[in-house]
């Protein structure tokens, strides 16, 4: 008996020990942490609301196309808060401290965004790919969403059924123009017949719904909208991986604007406390479903 | 006896040459001087060095321009075809819109709803609706190339603005002619052809040029409906650089496609002025 309450002194003055190690560590680790995050902190500090040379002082302007298309917005109407990019723009703003009241959304179609000199927002979130090309005009913030391309097709089409990138080789394309899904086919897919090229999404999938293409080539998330909402009989033939390794959606802002920082250190936060993660799962749902092509 | 010119007409020439030999120098000097203004002015604005970089890119342009040129192959044959059908059909249509005998009057009323309705609606909105629409109605033995539908929206469309000139072109030949057709025995039918056709048309060939040289440039709008021409591959090379020097490109080669229908124009209303001072018409 006095062995066990030996031992279990022992125990407890081990596990005390542990305990006492383990306090110190932490106090060590906290007052390091304390101390970084003070300096971050400080850094941060200089890109809250009130330090940041936004268009309009105390105001943050935020261009989008019109229309614009579910599921990164809803109903056309940015300043709802619904859809994804509606949602990461006004994360993004409330982490650089400007509260939904202080948001304002302009319409800036895609030529206005890559024109060059000074944009009239102060970042514009349309859905844009970051490419080395691309960034040689605008800035770009780090990327907030990951991209996958995908094949749209409908279950009467003759590529209904293809399983490998081989099968889609006589198929007549289509992408709209600007987009990385454009240069999805004419760099991975390959097809023999040029691809066609629209407008906008809407044209392309009217052409789809009449036989004029075999199949459409769009974002994975709006690939899955289109399929479900828009075509009757549509489905996913599969989708593909992207040429360059990896392919993200990023901010647009003035080349050489002094809000790049900020803003991406906003998304990169964004992306750190897991709360992207979390938009992209409420609103752009199961988007995992589509088998890869290669 | 060899002619000898006398020494007033040598003073008259002389002079004459010195007139002209200064208002080439005022001219020149003009347009130096003109021309340096508007270059310090362009250059010297602050933006110039970000849009020279952004619209007069070389190293974008060399590489652009083999697509953009691919693309205006499209634009030459969809022009040519169209034009070729613009003319036969505008022909048909004020032919019967300026006929006279009562039976040919529903003809006349189609035409005449034809040219309106068609004036009226844009070019766009004609494109889309045949383009898309036609091949929504799913008949087996319909177009669905999105070149060919463009095409007839082009023919259906323009047809109806030639009509319209060719129709004016009929009417302002003078009643007099038809009537000393008439006179000589010849039919309507036959005063149309070979009386006032021939001098109707020669009347509108100045708007008749125009509006093919405007129907080569709307021959790129059928790129709504999918099909890649210059301004639309320009686009792609735009949406990829984010640079704006094919758009330039594009530009460049359609104005050097136009210039020879212009020139040619000209050259051929000169023609026909000098023609009609000679003959004593006015």
């Amino acid at each position: 008996m006095t062995n066990r309450i030996m031992t279990n002194r022992i125990m407890t003055n081990r596990i005390n020990s542990k305990y006492a190690i383990s306090a110190v560590v932490a106090a060590l680790v906290g007052s390091l942490a304390v101390g970084v995050t003070s300096n971050v902190s400080n850094a941060a500090a200089t890109c809250k609301a009130g330090a940041l040379s936004t268009l309009t002082p105390g105001t943050l302007t935020i261009g989008t196309d019109d229309p614009a298309y579910t599921p990164w917005f809803d109903s056309n109407k940015p300043g709802n808060g619904k859809g994804f990019e509606s949602a990461v723009a006004y994360a993004v703003a409330k982490q650089l401290g400007y509260s939904n009241a202080k948001v304002k959304w302009v319409k800036a179609s895609f030529n206005t965004v890559i024109q060059p000199g000074k944009k009239a927002f102060d970042f514009d979130i349309n859905e844009v790919s970051i490419t080395p090309e691309r960034a040689k005009a605008v800035d770009f913030s780090t990327g907030y969403y990951d991209v996958a391309q995908a094949l749209v097709t409908t279950t009467k089409s003759k590529i209904a059924q293809a399983k490998s990138i081989a099968d889609l080789a006589n198929a007549k394309l289509g992408a709209a123009v600007g987009t990385t899904s454009y240069s999805t086919i004419t760099d991975v897919i390959k097809p023999k017949a040029k691809p066609a090229v629209f407008d906008t999404n809407d044209i392309a999938t009217q052409a789809l719904i009449n036989g004029q293409i075999d199949g459409l080539v769009l974002d994975l998330p709006t690939a899955f909208y289109v399929s479900a909402a828009a075509l009757k009989n549509g489905l996913i033939v599969g989708q593909f991986a992207p040429k360059a390794g990896s392919e993200q959606f990023g901010l647009v802002l003035s080349k050489g604007s002094a809000l790049t920082s900020c803003v991406s250190t906003a998304v990169d936060a964004l992306r750190a406390n897991g709360k992207l993660k979390t938009l992209a799962a409420t609103w752009l749902g199961n988007t995992a479903g589509a088998p890869v092509l290669k | 006896m060899s002619y000898e010119a006398s020494a007033l007409r040598l003073q008259r020439e002389e002079s004459k040459r010195r007139v002209s030999r200064r208002s080439t120098i005022i001219a020149l000097g003009s347009t130096v001087l003109i021309g340096t203004v508007i270059a310090i002015v362009i250059t010297g604005a602050p933006g110039f060095a970000l849009v020279r970089q952004s619209f007069f890119n070389p190293h974008y342009a060399r590489s652009a321009f083999p697509i953009v040129l691919s693309g205006l192959w499209l634009n030459l044959r969809v022009m040519i075809v169209a034009e070729i059908f613009v003319l036969i059909f505008g022909l048909l249509i004020a032919l019967a819109r300026t006929s006279r005998s009562p039976i040919m009057y529903p003809i006349r009323l189609m035409a005449t709803i034809y040219t309106d309705i068609f004036r009226g609606l844009p070019l766009l909105l004609v494109l889309l609706l045949v383009g898309l629409g036609v091949p929504g109605l799913q008949i087996s033995w319909m177009p669905n190339s999105a070149v060919t539908l463009g095409a007839v929206s082009l023919i259906l469309t323009y047809s109806a603005y030639v009509a319209e000139v060719i129709r004016a072109g009929i009417e302002a030949v003078n009643p007099a002619q038809r009537m000393a057709g008439r006179a000589l025995g010849l039919t309507q039918a036959q005063v149309q052809r070979h009386v006032v056709l021939p001098q109707a048309l020669r009347k509108v060939t100045p708007p008749l040029l125009n509006d093919l040289v405007s129907l080569q440039k709307d021959s790129g709008l059928i790129s709504v409906l999918g099909a890649i021409d210059a301004i639309r591959a320009a686009g792609i090379e735009t949406a990829q650089s984010f640079n704006f020097t094919p758009y330039l490109v594009a530009g460049a080669l359609f104005v050097a496609l136009t210039i020879p229908l212009t020139r040619f124009t000209d050259w051929l209303t000169r023609k026909q002025d000098v023609a009609r001072v000679q003959q004593g018409q006015w």
